[in-house]
C-alpha cells in the first residue's frame, strides 16, 4: 500500500480499540520475570557454551603480541577468538570502528578477544589470563582543543551540514538585542538496562542469532557483511528488549564475537557485554560545543538566529546533528546553522534517544530563556510571539499540524506559570530556593516504510507478524490495537509474533518512527487481508464493516471466523510512502515544565515536580505514550543534573563506565510528573494519523530544568550537568 | 575471578588460625564489597573464611555506659537499634544514608569500616593505580578527579573513605576491637585506625594480617542534636561528595566529623574547639591543608557551607 495522500476516514477512527488506554500485553510477562531475554534462551539450542570479551587497554595503538595461551589452558576452556584466527572479517554499514579490533585498535575497550568456556566462571577467569602488549598511539580526545581542527561533514541522513537563509551576520550585527553565548554538553551512555547480549548457534554455514537488538534487518545485513555471507543466512531472533535508547540499533561485539565463538567451539555460544565495558566498547551520545546567536527587536521578534555545533567522532563518524531543530522552531527572517565535526579517539559515538534535538534544544532553549530575559518578556510569551506555522527556510512548507503555542499556554495554565515571579532567585521555601523553568519540546516526525503478516484461523484468531521490535515502549500492543480495530476483533483475539527476522520487514524501532510506521504496516496488511475476508465470504469488500467478530455487508453479517474455515487466510504487504513529508513538514511538539528546589547552603538541586504537554498526532495508546513520556521526562532530567561521561583525555576514555559512576535518576529525584496529550490527529503521516512521542518526550527537558534552576538561584549554568559544584560559588553568602 | 577455596570459621580463633595457615586468604563477611572487587580481579584471594557465624550479632551495653556492637551486626539491623536510634542518632542517619535496603541487609558492621574506596580507576586494572598495584602510579592525579580526596593525600594516591558509616563513628569516638591469630585482643580508637597512604596507600588501617575486627565501641552518648547531611548529585544511592556529621549541643559546643573529603572520616580536635564561634572557623580548622585539583576544589566551600546549613538545623 502506497500512502501518498492525506488519510480520509478509515476503520481505524473508529477508535474502540486504539486510542484507549490499554495495559501493555507483554506486562505481565515483564514483572513476573518471564519475558525471555537473549542471554536467558536457555530454551533455544542445547549445550551452550558461554563466552566473555577481552576489551583493549589502550585508545588508540597496535597490539604488538597477544598470548592466548594461558587463556587456552585454563580449565573449561575450549576456544580464544582473536582478529588473528577470526579469518577475515568485514564492517557493518552501520559501525563505524570495528567490532572485534586488533592489531589495531581503534577505541578503548574495543572488543580483542572472546574466551569461550564450559561456564561463564571460567571463560571470565581465562579472559583474565590473556596477554596483550600494545603500542600506545598518541590520541585525540578533547574536543575543545579539537574545534580549530574541526571539518564541514558530508550531508548525514539527508541533512546538510550547513544552512544560510536571509543575511544572517548584518542583521545579527545590528539588531538591538543580542545574545552571544556558548553551551556545552557531555557524552551520554545509553544506560539501559539489559546488556548488549547473544546467543550463536550455526547449523552448518547458516546462523541463528538470540540476541536484543532494536532494528533487525538492519543488523541481518550488517552481520553477514561482517561475516561475509549471505544475508538469508542470517536469522536473528530478538522478542524482548529490556531497553535500547539507540544503544542496540546496531549489531555489537556481543553479537559478532558470539558468531565467531560459536563457529571456533563447534557449539552454541552465549556472550553479554559486562556492565564495565559497554560504556567503552558500545556507543554513546557524543558531546557537543555550541554556540547560539540570537538578534530580536526590542519587542521581542527574531531578527536573526545561529546555531553552530562542535562534535567529535572516530575516523568515518558523522557529527550530532545539533542544530537540527534550529532550522525549523522559531520563525525569524535571516538564519544560519552550521555543524563541525572533529576525529576523536574515543569510543565510537552514535545516535541516543532524540539524537540531535536533545542536546541541540538543552542548549538552544536556555538561549531562549537568557532571550527573553534581556527583553523583559515572559518566557512563554517569548516563544509564542516567534511561532511559525510554516518551515522558516521554505515558507511554502506549512506545517501538518503545529499546536506548540498551545502546548506552551495550557501548560502554563496547569503548571500555575502564571503565579511565577519574573525575578530570579526571588522565591524561597525554607532552606530551599525555588524556580520553575520552561522550554519548547521540538523533535521530527519520521515515517519508514514497514511490511506486515497477518493471518486469520478458524477460531477467529489473528496473528500478525513483523519484524518490528519491542523495547520496552509497548509495540506489541499498539500493533495488536491496531489489528484488533481493523478487524473488528477483541484485543484477546489477536496475536502479536514480533522481531523475528524471518518475519516482514518492520520500520523498526528508532527515530521514534516505530509507533506510527509499524502500525501503518500493520493496517496495510490487515486492509489486504479484509479484501480477502469479504471476498471469499462473497460480500462487497468495500462495503464490508468489520465488527464484533461479524463481517457485515449489504444487509448480509458472517461471523470472521468463517472466512478461514477452509484454511488460514493470510495476507501481507508493506506501507510505503509518498512524498506528503516533502509537501508538510510533519514535526511534534510539546512543551516541559520543571520546578526545581536548590538549598541555599549546599547547592544540592532536587526537582520537585514536571509536566509535559505534548501534541504528537493521534496518540495509539495513551497508557503506553504516557510511559514514554515519562521515561524520557526521567532521562531528561538525569541529562540536566548528572549525566556525564568522565573523560580523561589523557589516556582517552570514558571512566565512570559503571552504574555507580555513570549516575541516573533514581526514583527519589522524580518525586511528581504529569502528562498531557492534545487531541490531535495528523493525516498527512499515515492512516494511523499518529506521530511519535518516544523522543519527543526528552527534547527540552534538561533546558526546562536549567532554566528553572536559573530562576530559583539567578546562576547561569551553560555547561551540563547543572552539578552543584557550578553553583557554590556562586549561591547567596551564608547569613 | 580466580578460583578460591571457602571455609566458614565458627569461632573466632579458628578464624585467625585458619588465616594464619593459609596464604592469600581474606575474611568474608557480607561479601558485598568484597566479592564484586573479586568478580574484577582486584581482589584475588586464594581462600575465603566466613566470618559471618561467629556470634558477633548483638549490641550490647558496655560498663562505661556506652554499647559495644558486634563486628558482624547487619548495617539495616544497627540503623534499626531502639538504643541507637535514641542515644546515637547520627550514626542511624548515616547508615540510612548509605547504599540502599539490600545492601544494607547483607552489610556489617566490620566490612563497612574496611570497605575499599570507589576510585574509578581503582575499578579498572588497565589503569595505573598505587592503591591496586603499588608502584604503578596514580591515574586520578591530573585526571578525573572530582570526587577525591582533598585533604590527607599523598602524591602516591587521592582515593576516599567512602563509608558513611564511619564518618558518624569517628564524631561519635569509636573504637575499633579486635583479635589476633595469637589471640591477643586490642582496642583501636577509629580516628588511630586508618592509615595514611603516604606512599603505600595499598595499606589502609593499622590491622595486622589475619587481625579479626570483633566489635565496634561508642562511649556513652554524647547528647545534642544528631545531624547527618551527605551531599550527592542524586538523592539516593550515591556515594557522598563530601558529607557531614554532627552532634551538637545547646551551647554550640559538639563534634563533627566530615566524609567524602580525605582517606578517612575526618576529624580535627581543633575544629570542635571553634564550632561554637560558627562554619567558617571549623571549616577551616577541619581543612586546613587541604590541597585540590580544579575539579574537586568545590569541596571546600562545600564543606563550610554544608557545615553552616548543619549548625542552623541543630539551632532549630
Ligand atoms: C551499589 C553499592 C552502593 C553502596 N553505597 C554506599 C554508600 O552510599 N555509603 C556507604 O557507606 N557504603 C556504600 N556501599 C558500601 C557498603 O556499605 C559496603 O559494601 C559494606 O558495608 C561492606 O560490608 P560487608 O559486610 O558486605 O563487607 P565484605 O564485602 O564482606 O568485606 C569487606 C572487607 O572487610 C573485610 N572484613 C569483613 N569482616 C571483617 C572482620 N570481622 N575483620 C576483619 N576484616 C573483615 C573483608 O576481608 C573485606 O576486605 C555501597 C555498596 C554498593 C555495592
Ligand atoms: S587515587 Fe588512589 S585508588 Fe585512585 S588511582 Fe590513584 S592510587 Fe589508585
Amino acid at each position: 500500500m502506497k500512502f501518498d495522500t492525506p488519510a480520509t476516514d478509515n476503520p481505524i477512527d473508529r477508535l474502540k480499540v486504539v486510542g484507549k488506554p490499554t495495559n501493555r500485553i507483554d506486562g505481565p510477562l515483564k514483572t513476573s520475570g518471564t519475558a525471555p531475554y537473549a542471554y536467558e534462551r536457555h530454551d533455544v539450542v542445547p549445550n551452550q557454551a558461554y563466552g566473555y570479551v577481552v576489551g583493549s587497554a589502550i585508545a588508540k595503538g597496535r597490539i604488538t603480541s597477544i598470548d592466548t595461551a594461558a587463556a587456552k589452558a585454563a580449565p573449561g576452556v575450549l576456544a580464544v577468538v582473536t582478529a588473528a584466527n577470526a579469518g577475515k572479517l568485514g564492517k557493518g554499514n552501520f559501525n563505524t570502528a570495528h567490532l572485534l579490533g586488533g592489531p589495531d585498535i581503534e577505541h578503548y575497550h574495543q572488543a580483542i578477544a572472546l574466551v569461550v568456556a564450559e561456564s561463564f566462571e571460567q571463560a571470565r577467569a581465562a579472559a583474565a589470563l590473556v596477554r596483550v602488549q600494545y603500542d600506545r598511539a598518541k590520541g585525540n580526545f578533547d574536543l575543545a582543543k579539537s574545534m580549530d581542527g574541526a571539518v564541514k561533514p558530508p550531508p548525514a541522513f539527508g541533512t546538510e551540514a550547513d544552512t544560510r537563509f536571509g543575511d544572517f551576520d548584518a542583521a545579527f550585527a545590528s539588531a538591538p538585542v543580542k545574545l552571544d553565548a556558548r553551551y556545552t554538553t557531555p557524552d551520554h551512555s545509553h544506560a539501559m538496562m539489559e546488556p548488549h547480549a547473544s546467543i550463536a548457534s550455526w547449523d552448518g554455514d547458516k546462523l541463528t542469532l538470540w540476541t536484543s537488538n532494536q532494528m533487525i534487518a538492519w543488523s541481518v545485513g550488517d552481520m553477514a557483511k561482517t561475516l561475509g555471507i549471505p544475508k538469508e543466512n542470517v536469522r536473528l531472533v530478538s522478542p524482548y528488549i529490556g531497553g535500547g535508547f539507540g544503544g542496540k540499533l546496531f549489531i555489537r561485539s556481543d553479537a559478532l564475537l558470539a558468531a565467531l565463538g560459536a563457529k571456533a567451539a563447534g557449539r552454541p555460544v552465549k556472550v553479554a557485554l559486562p556492565r564495565p565495558l559497554m560504556t567503552n566498547n558500545t556507543t554513546h551520545r557524543p558531546a557537543t560545543i555550541q554556540r547560539i546567536r540570537l538578534g530580536a527587536t526590542t519587542d521581542g521578534k527574531l531578527t536573526a538566529i545561529g546555531h553552530e555545533s562542535w562534535s567529535g567522532d572516530l575516523k568515518g563518524g558523522s557529527p550530532e546533528t545539533a542544530v537540527a531543530q534550529t532550522r525549523l522552531l522559531y520563525a525569524a527572517p535571516n538564519r544560519m546553522t552550521a555543524m563541525r565535526l572533529a576525529t576523536l579517539d574515543l569510543p565510537e559515538g552514535n545516535a541516543m534517544r532524540a539524537p540531535g534535538e536533545a542536546p541541540g534544544l538543552m542548549a538552544l532553549e536556555i538561549a531562549i530563556d537568557e532571550m527573553a530575559e534581556k527583553l523583559g518578556l515572559d518566557p512563554i510569551a517569548f516563544r509564542v510571539l516567534n511561532d511559525t506555522q510554516v518551515d522558516p527556510e521554505k515558507p511554502e512548507r506549512r506545517f501538518s499540524q503545529r499546536r506548540l503555542n498551545e502546548c506552551l499556554e495550557i501548560g502554563a495554565e496547569k503548571f500555575g506559570w502564571n503565579g511565577r515571579k519574573a525575578k530570579p532567585g526571588a522565591t524561597r521555601d525554607g532552606r530551599w530556593l525555588v524556580g520553575m523553568g520552561v522550554a519548547a519540546a521540538f523533535r521530527n516526525n519520521l515515517n519508514e516504510k514497514s511490511a506486515a503478516r497477518v493471518r486469520l484461523d478458524r477460531n477467529g484468531t489473528v496473528t500478525v507478524e513483523t519484524d518490528m521490535t519491542d523495547i520496552g515502549t509497548g509495540s506489541y500492543t499498539i500493533i495488536a490495537q491496531t489489528a484488533a480495530e481493523m478487524l473488528g476483533v477483541p484485543l484477546d483475539r489477536v496475536e502479536v509474533r514480533l522481531g523475528d527476522s524471518a518475519f516482514p520487514v518492520s520500520a523498526g524501532s528508532g527515530g521514534q518512527w516505530g509507533a506510527n510506521s509499524s502500525t501503518a504496516g500493520v493496517y496495510a496488511a490487515c486492509a489486504k487481508l479484509r479484501t480477502a475476508v469479504a471476498e471469499k465470504l462473497g460480500l462487497d469488500p468495500a462495503a464490508a464493516v468489520f465488527e464484533n467478530g461479524k463481517v457485515r455487508a449489504g444487509g448480509k453479517s458472517v461471523a470472521l471466523a468463517k472466512a478461514a474455515a477452509d484454511g488460514d487466510l493470510v495476507a501481507e504487504d508493506m506501507m510505503e510512502y509518498g512524498d506528503l513529508a516533502q509537501t508538510y513538514q510533519q514535526s511534534t511538539f510539546g512543551a516541559h515544565f520543571c520546578e526545581v528546589g536548590v538549598d541555599a547552603m549546599t547547592g544540592e538541586i532536587r526537582v520537585r515536580r514536571m509536566l509535559a504537554v505534548c501534541a504528537a498526532g493521534r496518540i495509539l495508546n495513551p497508557k503506553a505514550a504516557r510511559s514514554q513520556v515519562i521515561g524520557a521526562m526521567t532521562m531528561g532530567a538525569g541529562a540536566a543534573l548528572m549525566e556525564e561521561l568522565a573523560v580523561d583525555k589523557r589516556f582517552g576514555f570514558f571512566v565512570n563506565h559503571d552504574l555507580a559512576g555513570y549516575e541516573v535518576p533514581v526514583h527519589a529525584d522524580i518525586p511528581h510528573q504529569e502528562v498531557i496529550f492534545l487531541d490531535e490527529v495528523d493525516p498527512t503521516t499515515s492512516p494511523m494519523k499518529a506521530k511519535g512521542v518516544g523522543e519527543l518526550g526528552i527534547c527540552g527537558v534538561a533546558a526546562a530544568v536549567a532554566n528553572a534552576v536559573y530562576h530559583a538561584t539567578g546562576v547561569r549554568v551553560r555547561n551540563y550537568p547543572v552539578t552543584l559544584d557550578k553553583l557554590i560559588d556562586k549561591l547567596p553568602d551564608l547569613a | 575471578m580466580k578460583s578460591f577455596t571457602y571455609e566458614r570459621a565458627e569461632t573466632p580463633a579458628a578464624a585467625t588460625a585458619a588465616f594464619a595457615r593459609t596464604p592469600g586468604a581474606r575474611f568474608i563477611a557480607g561479601g558485598t564489597n568484597l566479592l564484586d572487587l573479586m568478580k574484577l580481579e582486584i581482589e584475588t584471594p586464594a581462600h575465603l573464611i566466613d566470618v559471618s557465624r561467629l556470634g558477633f550479632d548483638r549490641i550490647e551495653a558496655t560498663n562505661d555506659g556506652g554499647l559495644r556492637i558486634g563486628a558482624m551486626v547487619r548495617n539495616t539491623d544497627l540503623a534499626s537499634d531502639a538504643r541507637i536510634r535514641r542515644d546515637y542518632g547520627l550514626l542511624a542517619r548515616a547508615l540510612v544514608a548509605g547504599a540502599s535496603g539490600q545492601l544494607r541487609n547483607k552489610a556489617t558492621t566490620a566490612g563497612n569500616l574496611l570497605q575499599r574506596t570507589r576510585c574509578p580507576y581503582f575499578y579498572d586494572t588497565n589503569q595505573p593505580c598505587n592503591k591496586r598495584k603499588p608502584g604503578s602510579g596514580c591515574a586520578a592525579i591530573g585526571g578525573f578527579s572530582r570526587l577525591h580526596a582533598v585533604i590527607g593525600a599523598s602524591e602516591a594516591c587521592i582515593a576516599i573513605h567512602p563509608s558513611d558509616m564511619a564518618v558518624a563513628m569517628q564524631a561519635l569516638d569509636a573504637a575499633v576491637e579486635t583479635v589476633d591469630a595469637a589471640g591477643k585482643a586490642r582496642s583501636i580508637a577509629l580516628a588511630d585506625f586508618y592509615r595514611a597512604p603516604g606512599s603505600t596507600p595499598h595499606l589502609e588501617t593499622v590491622l595486622a594480617p589475619g587481625e579479626l575486627i570483633t566489635a565496634v565501641t561508642l562511649p556513652k552518648p554524647p547528647g545534642g542534636t544528631h545531624i547527618y547531611h551527605k551531599v550527592r548529585d542524586r538523592a539516593s544511592y550515591a556515594f557522598a561528595l563530601i558529607s557531614v556529621g554532627a552532634v551538637i549541643r545547646r551551647d554550640g559546643s559538639g563534634h563533627v566529623a566530615l566524609g567524602g573529603v580525605g582517606y578517612k572520616p575526618w576529624r580535627v580536635a581543633a575544629a570542635d574547639a571553634e564550632l561554637p564561634r560558627g562554619a567558617k572557623a571549623a571549616a577551616s580548622a577541619l581543612l586546613a591543608g587541604a590541597k585540590t585539583s580544579h575539579e574537586n576544589a568545590y569541596k571546600l566551600p562545600l564543606v563550610e557551607r554544608t557545615l553552616a546549613a548543619v549548625l542552623a538545623q541543630a539551632k532549630g
